[in-house]
Protein backbone atom coordinates (compact mmCIF):
# COMPACT_ATOMS: atom_id res chain seq x y z
CA UNK A 1 0.00 0.00 0.00
CA UNK A 2 1.23 3.49 -0.95
CA UNK A 3 2.56 5.51 2.05
CA UNK A 4 3.11 9.04 2.73
CA UNK A 5 7.26 9.77 2.64
CA UNK A 6 7.08 10.47 6.27
CA UNK A 7 6.04 8.21 9.15
CA UNK A 8 2.30 7.25 9.65
CA UNK A 9 1.78 8.45 12.91
CA UNK A 10 3.64 11.93 12.29
CA UNK A 11 0.39 13.30 10.44
CA UNK A 12 -2.30 11.84 12.97
CA UNK A 13 -3.85 14.42 15.83
CA UNK A 14 -1.00 13.65 18.43
CA UNK A 15 -2.40 12.88 21.49
CA UNK A 16 -1.55 15.93 24.42
CA UNK A 17 -1.80 15.70 27.66
CA UNK A 18 -0.47 18.73 27.97
CA UNK A 19 -3.57 21.60 27.62
CA UNK A 20 -1.22 24.38 26.28
CA UNK A 21 0.47 22.03 23.31
CA UNK A 22 1.66 24.20 20.71
CA UNK A 23 -0.36 23.62 17.80
CA UNK A 24 1.05 21.66 14.70
CA UNK A 25 2.84 23.94 11.83
CA UNK A 26 3.01 22.20 8.22
CA UNK A 27 5.77 20.27 7.02
CA UNK A 28 7.15 21.01 3.49
CA UNK A 29 10.28 19.32 2.13
CA UNK A 30 12.91 21.48 0.64
CA UNK A 31 14.52 20.55 -2.81
CA UNK A 32 17.68 22.38 -4.11
CA UNK A 33 18.91 22.47 -7.64
CA UNK A 34 22.67 23.14 -6.48
CA UNK A 35 23.91 24.07 -9.84
CA UNK A 36 22.93 24.45 -13.64
CA UNK A 37 21.75 21.78 -15.40
CA UNK A 38 21.40 19.48 -12.50
CA UNK A 39 18.20 18.60 -10.98
CA UNK A 40 16.78 19.15 -7.99
CA UNK A 41 17.91 17.38 -4.90
CA UNK A 42 15.93 16.55 -1.47
CA UNK A 43 17.46 17.89 1.32
CA UNK A 44 15.57 18.11 4.09
CA UNK A 45 12.48 19.72 5.58
CA UNK A 46 10.98 22.31 7.55
CA UNK A 47 7.69 23.70 8.65
CA UNK A 48 5.72 27.04 7.83
CA UNK A 49 2.19 27.91 7.58
CA UNK A 50 1.76 28.70 4.13
CA UNK A 51 4.28 27.92 0.56
CA UNK A 52 6.13 31.48 0.60
CA UNK A 53 6.95 31.34 3.87
CA UNK A 54 8.30 27.71 3.23
CA UNK A 55 10.42 29.49 0.66
CA UNK A 56 11.62 31.83 2.70
CA UNK A 57 12.78 29.37 5.76
CA UNK A 58 14.16 27.22 3.09
CA UNK A 59 16.42 29.74 2.25
CA UNK A 60 17.51 31.11 5.32
CA UNK A 61 18.07 27.22 6.56
CA UNK A 62 19.32 25.43 2.84
CA UNK A 63 21.35 27.52 1.40
CA UNK A 64 23.48 29.83 3.78
CA UNK A 65 26.65 29.44 1.39
CA UNK A 66 25.89 28.90 -1.64
CA UNK A 67 24.24 25.94 -2.19
CA UNK A 68 21.85 26.47 -4.33
CA UNK A 69 20.36 28.48 -7.66
CA UNK A 70 16.74 26.57 -7.56
CA UNK A 71 14.39 25.61 -4.70
CA UNK A 72 11.45 23.73 -4.37
CA UNK A 73 9.20 23.42 -1.49
CA UNK A 74 6.45 20.58 -1.49
CA UNK A 75 3.95 19.92 1.36
CA UNK A 76 4.91 16.73 2.94
CA UNK A 77 1.39 15.37 2.64
CA UNK A 78 1.86 15.75 -1.40
CA UNK A 79 4.13 13.10 -1.16
CA UNK A 80 3.47 9.36 -1.82
CA UNK A 81 6.34 6.94 -1.42
CA UNK A 82 6.31 3.00 -1.97
CA UNK A 83 5.96 0.65 1.08
CA UNK A 84 9.05 -0.85 1.60
CA UNK A 85 7.08 -3.97 1.98
CA UNK A 86 6.32 -3.99 -1.55
CA UNK A 87 10.09 -3.92 -2.42
CA UNK A 88 10.27 -7.14 -4.01
CA UNK A 89 6.90 -7.09 -6.06
CA UNK A 90 8.40 -2.81 -7.07
CA UNK A 91 11.96 -3.79 -7.84
CA UNK A 92 12.74 -7.58 -8.33
CA UNK A 93 11.13 -7.95 -11.65
CA UNK A 94 14.00 -5.63 -13.48
CA UNK A 95 16.36 -7.70 -11.64
CA UNK A 96 16.25 -10.45 -14.06
CA UNK A 97 16.12 -8.93 -17.08
CA UNK A 98 19.82 -8.30 -17.80
CA UNK A 99 18.90 -8.03 -21.17
CA UNK A 100 18.56 -4.26 -20.61
CA UNK A 101 22.18 -4.01 -20.10
CA UNK A 102 24.83 -3.56 -22.62
CA UNK A 103 27.16 -6.37 -21.46
CA UNK A 104 24.28 -8.66 -22.08
CA UNK A 105 25.27 -8.42 -26.22
CA UNK A 106 28.59 -10.18 -27.06
CA UNK A 107 30.53 -7.45 -29.78
CA UNK A 108 33.62 -9.21 -30.94
CA UNK A 109 36.80 -7.28 -29.94
CA UNK A 110 37.92 -6.37 -33.72
CA UNK A 111 34.96 -3.95 -33.75
CA UNK A 112 36.21 -1.60 -30.99
CA UNK A 113 34.70 0.10 -28.73
CA UNK A 114 30.98 0.16 -28.81
CA UNK B 1 26.97 16.22 19.34
CA UNK B 2 25.60 16.91 22.97
CA UNK B 3 24.02 13.08 22.80
CA UNK B 4 25.90 12.05 25.84
CA UNK B 5 24.74 8.97 26.06
CA UNK B 6 22.26 10.57 28.47
CA UNK B 7 19.86 8.42 26.44
CA UNK B 8 19.91 5.03 27.91
CA UNK B 9 18.55 2.38 25.46
CA UNK B 10 15.18 1.23 25.87
CA UNK B 11 15.18 -2.46 26.97
CA UNK B 12 14.69 -5.12 24.23
CA UNK B 13 11.15 -5.34 23.50
CA UNK B 14 11.78 -7.57 20.61
CA UNK B 15 9.83 -10.83 21.89
CA UNK B 16 6.66 -8.90 21.90
CA UNK B 17 7.73 -8.14 17.99
CA UNK B 18 7.48 -10.67 15.12
CA UNK B 19 10.55 -12.27 15.55
CA UNK B 20 11.19 -12.93 12.07
CA UNK B 21 10.73 -9.08 11.04
CA UNK B 22 13.90 -8.72 14.16
CA UNK B 23 15.96 -10.65 12.60
CA UNK B 24 16.21 -9.28 9.32
CA UNK B 25 16.61 -5.60 10.84
CA UNK B 26 19.32 -7.11 12.67
CA UNK B 27 20.36 -8.88 9.61
CA UNK B 28 19.86 -4.93 7.64
CA UNK B 29 22.16 -3.43 10.05
CA UNK B 30 25.06 -6.03 9.96
CA UNK B 31 25.12 -5.67 6.21
CA UNK B 32 25.67 -1.62 7.13
CA UNK B 33 22.37 -0.43 5.11
CA UNK B 34 20.70 2.37 6.21
CA UNK B 35 16.68 2.17 7.97
CA UNK B 36 14.39 4.49 6.45
CA UNK B 37 11.35 6.12 8.33
CA UNK B 38 8.78 3.98 6.71
CA UNK B 39 11.16 0.74 7.65
CA UNK B 40 9.65 -2.07 9.74
CA UNK B 41 12.04 -0.75 12.98
CA UNK B 42 11.82 -2.56 16.86
CA UNK B 43 9.86 -0.06 19.01
CA UNK B 44 12.77 0.27 20.88
CA UNK B 45 15.18 1.52 18.38
CA UNK B 46 12.31 4.45 17.69
CA UNK B 47 12.21 5.34 20.93
CA UNK B 48 16.11 5.00 21.74
CA UNK B 49 16.76 7.29 18.38
CA UNK B 50 13.48 9.48 18.84
CA UNK B 51 15.33 10.54 22.24
CA UNK B 52 18.99 11.02 20.95
CA UNK B 53 18.11 13.03 18.19
CA UNK B 54 15.78 15.47 19.89
CA UNK B 55 18.20 15.57 22.92
CA UNK B 56 20.57 16.71 20.47
CA UNK B 57 18.41 19.03 18.84
CA UNK B 58 17.40 20.66 21.97
CA UNK B 59 21.24 21.14 22.81
CA UNK B 60 21.68 22.55 19.32
CA UNK B 61 18.63 25.12 20.13
CA UNK B 62 20.01 25.66 24.34
CA UNK B 63 23.75 26.13 22.95
CA UNK B 64 22.90 29.37 20.98
CA UNK B 65 22.31 30.82 24.41
CA UNK B 66 25.91 30.87 25.82
CA UNK B 67 26.92 32.18 22.96
CA UNK B 68 24.40 34.53 22.02
CA UNK B 69 24.99 36.19 25.27
CA UNK B 70 28.53 37.63 23.54
CA UNK B 71 26.97 38.38 20.39
CA UNK B 72 26.64 42.03 20.81
CA UNK B 73 29.93 42.61 22.57
CA UNK B 74 31.46 40.92 20.20
CA UNK B 75 35.32 43.02 20.35
CA UNK B 76 35.57 43.32 16.41
CA UNK B 77 32.92 43.40 13.53
CA UNK B 78 34.57 40.34 12.32
CA UNK B 79 34.63 38.59 15.17
CA UNK B 80 30.42 39.89 15.58
CA UNK B 81 30.36 38.35 11.94
CA UNK B 82 31.42 34.79 12.98
CA UNK B 83 30.06 34.69 16.17
CA UNK B 84 26.69 35.73 14.33
CA UNK B 85 27.15 33.10 11.45
CA UNK B 86 27.92 30.17 13.65
CA UNK B 87 24.46 30.47 16.16
CA UNK B 88 22.84 30.65 13.30
CA UNK B 89 24.26 27.50 12.16
CA UNK B 90 23.27 26.42 15.34
CA UNK B 91 19.75 27.36 14.88
CA UNK B 92 20.05 25.23 11.10
CA UNK B 93 21.35 21.97 13.40
CA UNK B 94 18.65 22.45 15.52
CA UNK B 95 16.33 22.17 12.89
CA UNK B 96 17.65 19.38 10.64
CA UNK B 97 17.71 17.49 13.37
CA UNK B 98 14.05 18.21 14.71
CA UNK B 99 13.25 16.72 11.40
CA UNK B 100 14.96 14.27 11.66
CA UNK B 101 13.86 13.08 14.69
CA UNK B 102 10.20 13.54 13.66
CA UNK B 103 10.37 11.06 10.92
CA UNK B 104 10.31 8.51 13.68
CA UNK B 105 6.61 9.50 14.07
CA UNK B 106 6.85 12.67 16.97
CA UNK B 107 6.02 15.80 15.98
CA UNK B 108 8.72 18.73 16.54
CA UNK B 109 5.98 20.78 18.47
CA UNK B 110 5.58 17.68 21.12
CA UNK B 111 9.53 17.28 21.08
CA UNK B 112 9.46 21.06 21.52
CA UNK B 113 6.97 21.05 24.22
CA UNK B 114 8.32 18.50 26.19
CA UNK B 115 11.78 20.06 26.24
CA UNK B 116 9.95 23.46 27.62
CA UNK B 117 8.02 21.26 30.21
CA UNK B 118 11.63 20.50 31.32
CA UNK B 119 10.97 16.43 30.62
CA UNK B 120 13.79 16.34 28.20
CA UNK B 121 16.98 16.58 28.60
CA UNK B 122 19.91 18.57 26.20
CA UNK B 123 23.61 18.43 27.14
CA UNK B 124 25.05 19.57 30.25
CA UNK B 125 27.66 21.71 28.57
CA UNK B 126 25.05 24.94 27.58
CA UNK B 127 24.13 24.73 31.64
CA UNK B 128 27.70 26.41 31.88
CA UNK B 129 27.54 30.47 31.42
CA UNK B 130 30.22 32.50 29.40
CA UNK B 131 31.78 35.05 31.81
CA UNK B 132 34.24 36.62 29.49
CA UNK B 133 35.03 37.14 25.70
CA UNK B 134 37.59 34.34 25.93
CA UNK B 135 34.39 32.06 26.93
CA UNK B 136 33.15 32.38 23.34
CA UNK B 137 36.85 30.88 21.58
CA UNK B 138 37.12 28.10 24.06
CA UNK B 139 33.64 26.83 23.24
CA UNK B 140 34.47 26.92 19.64
CA UNK B 141 37.77 25.04 20.41
CA UNK B 142 36.45 22.51 22.69
CA UNK B 143 33.13 22.27 22.56
CA UNK B 144 32.64 22.47 18.85
CA UNK B 145 35.71 20.15 18.70
CA UNK B 146 34.12 17.71 20.92
CA UNK B 147 30.88 17.72 19.01
CA UNK B 148 32.87 17.26 15.78
CA UNK B 149 34.62 14.05 17.47
CA UNK B 150 31.08 12.91 18.82
CA UNK B 151 29.51 13.89 15.03
CA UNK B 152 31.34 12.20 12.61
CA UNK B 153 30.74 8.64 13.74
CA UNK B 154 27.13 9.88 13.49
CA UNK B 155 27.51 10.10 10.05
CA UNK B 156 27.44 6.35 9.50
CA UNK B 157 24.62 6.04 12.18
CA UNK B 158 22.22 3.55 10.87
CA UNK B 159 18.80 5.60 10.84
CA UNK B 160 19.39 7.10 7.39
CA UNK B 161 17.84 10.92 8.25
CA UNK B 162 20.12 11.23 11.32
CA UNK B 163 23.01 10.15 9.34
CA UNK B 164 22.26 12.77 6.48
CA UNK B 165 21.27 15.38 9.12
CA UNK B 166 24.67 14.54 10.48
CA UNK B 167 26.87 15.10 7.49
CA UNK B 168 24.95 18.20 7.01
CA UNK B 169 26.11 19.39 10.17
CA UNK B 170 29.54 18.10 10.68
CA UNK B 171 30.40 20.29 6.94
CA UNK B 172 29.17 23.54 8.62
CA UNK B 173 30.67 22.59 12.23
CA UNK B 174 34.52 22.53 10.81
CA UNK B 175 34.76 26.51 10.62
CA UNK B 176 32.87 26.61 14.17
CA UNK B 177 36.31 25.19 16.02
CA UNK B 178 38.28 26.92 13.83
CA UNK B 179 37.13 30.23 14.40
CA UNK B 180 37.02 29.62 18.41
CA UNK B 181 40.49 28.41 18.36
CA UNK B 182 41.60 31.78 16.29
CA UNK B 183 40.24 33.68 18.82
CA UNK B 184 42.30 31.97 21.56
CA UNK B 185 45.32 32.45 19.60
CA UNK B 186 45.02 35.95 19.40
CA UNK B 187 44.17 36.52 22.75
CA UNK B 188 47.12 33.96 24.07
CA UNK B 189 49.48 36.37 21.18
CA UNK B 190 47.74 39.65 23.14
CA UNK B 191 48.46 41.03 26.34
CA UNK B 192 49.13 39.21 29.91
CA UNK B 193 45.54 40.17 30.94
CA UNK B 194 44.03 38.51 27.22
CA UNK B 195 46.38 35.11 28.15
CA UNK B 196 45.12 34.91 31.47
CA UNK B 197 41.66 35.69 30.01
CA UNK B 198 42.28 32.60 28.03
CA UNK B 199 43.63 30.04 30.57
CA UNK B 200 40.86 31.14 32.93
CA UNK B 201 38.34 30.43 30.61
CA UNK B 202 40.09 27.24 29.84
CA UNK B 203 40.23 26.16 33.59
CA UNK B 204 36.40 26.03 34.01
CA UNK B 205 35.34 25.05 30.49
CA UNK B 206 38.25 21.91 30.46
CA UNK B 207 36.47 19.41 32.98
CA UNK B 208 32.45 20.27 31.97
CA UNK B 209 34.06 19.37 28.44
CA UNK B 210 35.33 16.37 29.29
CA UNK B 211 31.74 15.18 30.72
CA UNK B 212 30.17 16.08 27.25
CA UNK B 213 30.92 12.40 26.16
CA UNK B 214 29.01 11.14 28.68
CA UNK B 215 29.48 8.54 32.11
CA UNK B 216 32.34 6.28 31.61
CA UNK B 217 31.84 3.14 29.75
CA UNK B 218 31.96 1.05 32.83
CA UNK B 219 28.95 2.66 34.09
CA UNK B 220 26.68 2.76 31.21
CA UNK B 221 25.22 0.00 31.11
CA UNK B 222 23.09 0.50 27.83
CA UNK B 223 25.01 1.27 25.24
CA UNK B 224 25.67 -2.35 23.79
CA UNK B 225 21.53 -2.33 22.58
CA UNK B 226 23.18 1.28 20.45
CA UNK B 227 26.26 -0.35 19.16
CA UNK B 228 24.65 -3.38 17.89
CA UNK B 229 21.98 -1.20 16.28
CA UNK B 230 25.14 0.87 14.81
CA UNK B 231 23.51 3.73 16.50
CA UNK B 232 26.65 4.49 18.55
CA UNK B 233 29.81 3.25 16.81
CA UNK B 234 32.39 4.31 19.61
CA UNK B 235 32.29 4.24 23.40
CA UNK B 236 32.29 7.27 25.42
CA UNK B 237 35.75 6.72 27.23
CA UNK B 238 36.90 5.81 23.65
CA UNK B 239 35.79 9.37 21.80
CA UNK B 240 36.89 11.29 25.03
CA UNK B 241 40.51 9.74 24.52
CA UNK B 242 40.60 10.72 20.92
CA UNK B 243 39.31 14.19 21.76
CA UNK B 244 41.81 14.75 24.48
CA UNK B 245 44.59 13.37 22.50
CA UNK B 246 43.94 15.71 19.69
CA UNK B 247 43.39 19.05 21.99
CA UNK B 248 46.57 18.80 24.13
CA UNK B 249 49.08 19.59 21.31
CA UNK B 250 46.40 22.46 20.42
CA UNK B 251 46.28 23.99 23.92
CA UNK B 252 50.58 23.61 24.17
CA UNK B 253 50.99 24.98 20.46
CA UNK B 254 48.44 27.83 22.27
CA UNK B 255 51.35 27.67 25.56
CA UNK B 256 48.05 27.19 27.83
CA UNK B 257 47.80 24.69 30.54
CA UNK B 258 44.91 22.02 30.89
CA UNK B 259 43.92 21.95 34.79
CA UNK B 260 44.92 18.50 35.28
CA UNK B 261 48.24 18.66 37.15
CA UNK B 262 48.17 14.67 37.20
CA UNK B 263 47.66 14.22 32.88
CA UNK B 264 50.43 12.12 31.61
CA UNK B 265 51.35 10.77 28.41
CA UNK B 266 51.41 7.28 28.14
CA UNK B 267 53.98 4.91 26.02
CA UNK B 268 51.36 5.10 23.02
CA UNK B 269 51.31 8.76 23.14
CA UNK B 270 47.69 8.65 24.93
CA UNK B 271 47.38 11.50 27.65
CA UNK B 272 45.84 10.15 30.69
CA UNK B 273 43.94 12.50 32.64
CA UNK B 274 42.51 12.13 36.18
CA UNK B 275 39.54 11.17 37.11
CA UNK B 276 36.38 13.30 36.42
CA UNK B 277 33.64 14.55 39.35
CA UNK B 278 30.54 12.57 38.15
CA UNK B 279 29.38 13.95 40.79
CA UNK B 280 29.30 17.30 39.29
CA UNK B 281 27.67 15.90 36.11
CA UNK B 282 24.89 14.34 37.57
CA UNK B 283 23.87 17.26 39.58
CA UNK B 284 24.20 19.38 36.22
CA UNK B 285 22.03 17.11 34.61
CA UNK B 286 19.42 16.88 37.66
CA UNK B 287 19.15 20.60 36.69
CA UNK B 288 21.33 22.07 39.22
CA UNK B 289 23.84 23.82 37.14
CA UNK B 290 25.06 27.14 37.28
CA UNK B 291 22.51 27.98 34.19
CA UNK B 292 19.68 25.66 34.31
CA UNK B 293 16.78 27.55 35.29
CA UNK B 294 18.04 30.80 32.78
CA UNK B 295 18.70 28.58 29.63
CA UNK B 296 15.04 26.79 30.20
CA UNK B 297 13.35 30.15 30.98
CA UNK B 298 15.29 31.99 27.95
CA UNK B 299 13.59 29.03 26.01
CA UNK B 300 10.40 29.12 27.16
CA UNK B 301 10.28 33.19 26.79
CA UNK B 302 11.43 32.78 23.22
CA UNK B 303 8.72 30.16 22.52
CA UNK B 304 5.63 32.06 24.05
CA UNK B 305 6.92 35.58 22.84
CA UNK B 306 6.77 33.98 19.47
CA UNK B 307 3.29 32.57 19.69
CA UNK B 308 0.99 35.72 18.26
CA UNK B 309 3.82 34.89 14.93
CA UNK B 310 3.12 31.52 14.96
CA UNK B 311 -0.99 32.23 15.77
CA UNK B 312 -1.11 34.71 13.02
CA UNK B 313 0.60 32.54 9.82
CA UNK B 314 -1.49 30.20 10.78
CA UNK B 315 -4.82 32.50 10.52
CA UNK B 316 -3.43 33.93 7.49
CA UNK B 317 -2.42 30.45 5.74
CA UNK B 318 -6.00 29.54 6.60
CA UNK B 319 -7.57 32.94 5.35
CA UNK B 320 -5.87 32.44 1.97
CA UNK B 321 -7.20 28.95 1.88
CA UNK B 322 -10.37 29.69 2.44
CA UNK B 323 -10.27 32.50 -0.41
CA UNK B 324 -9.28 29.99 -2.85
CA UNK B 325 -11.82 27.58 -2.30
CA UNK B 326 -14.66 30.57 -2.82
CA UNK B 327 -13.07 32.14 -5.80
CA UNK B 328 -12.91 28.32 -7.50
CA UNK B 329 -16.07 27.30 -6.46
CA UNK B 330 -17.37 30.64 -8.23
FE1 LIG C 1 26.27 20.12 17.51
FE1 LIG D 1 25.96 22.54 15.93
FE1 LIG E 1 28.82 24.18 16.25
Amino acid sequence: MPQSARSVGLHKQQSRENAMATPNTPLWEVFIRSRNGLAHKHVGSLHASDATMALQAARDIYTRRGEGLSIWVVPSTAITASDPADKGMMFEPAESKIYRHPTFYEVPDEVGHM
Amino acid sequence: MYTQALNTAEADDRGLEDAAKAVQFQARIDGEERIEPNDWMPAAYRKTLTRQISQHAHSEIVGMLPEGNWITRAPTLRRKAALLAKVQDECGHGLYLYAAAETLGTSREELVDAMLAGKAKYSSIFNYPTLTWADIGTIGWLVDGAAIMNQIPLCRCSYGPYARAMIRVCKEESFHQRQGYEIMLTLCRGSDEQKAMAQDALNRWWWPVLMMFGPPDATSQHSDTSTKWKIKRFSNDELRQKFVDATVPQAQYLGLTIPDPGMIQDADGHWRYSEIDWTEFKQVLAGNGPCNRDRLAARRKAHDEGGWVREAAAAYAAKRAQRRTAQAAE
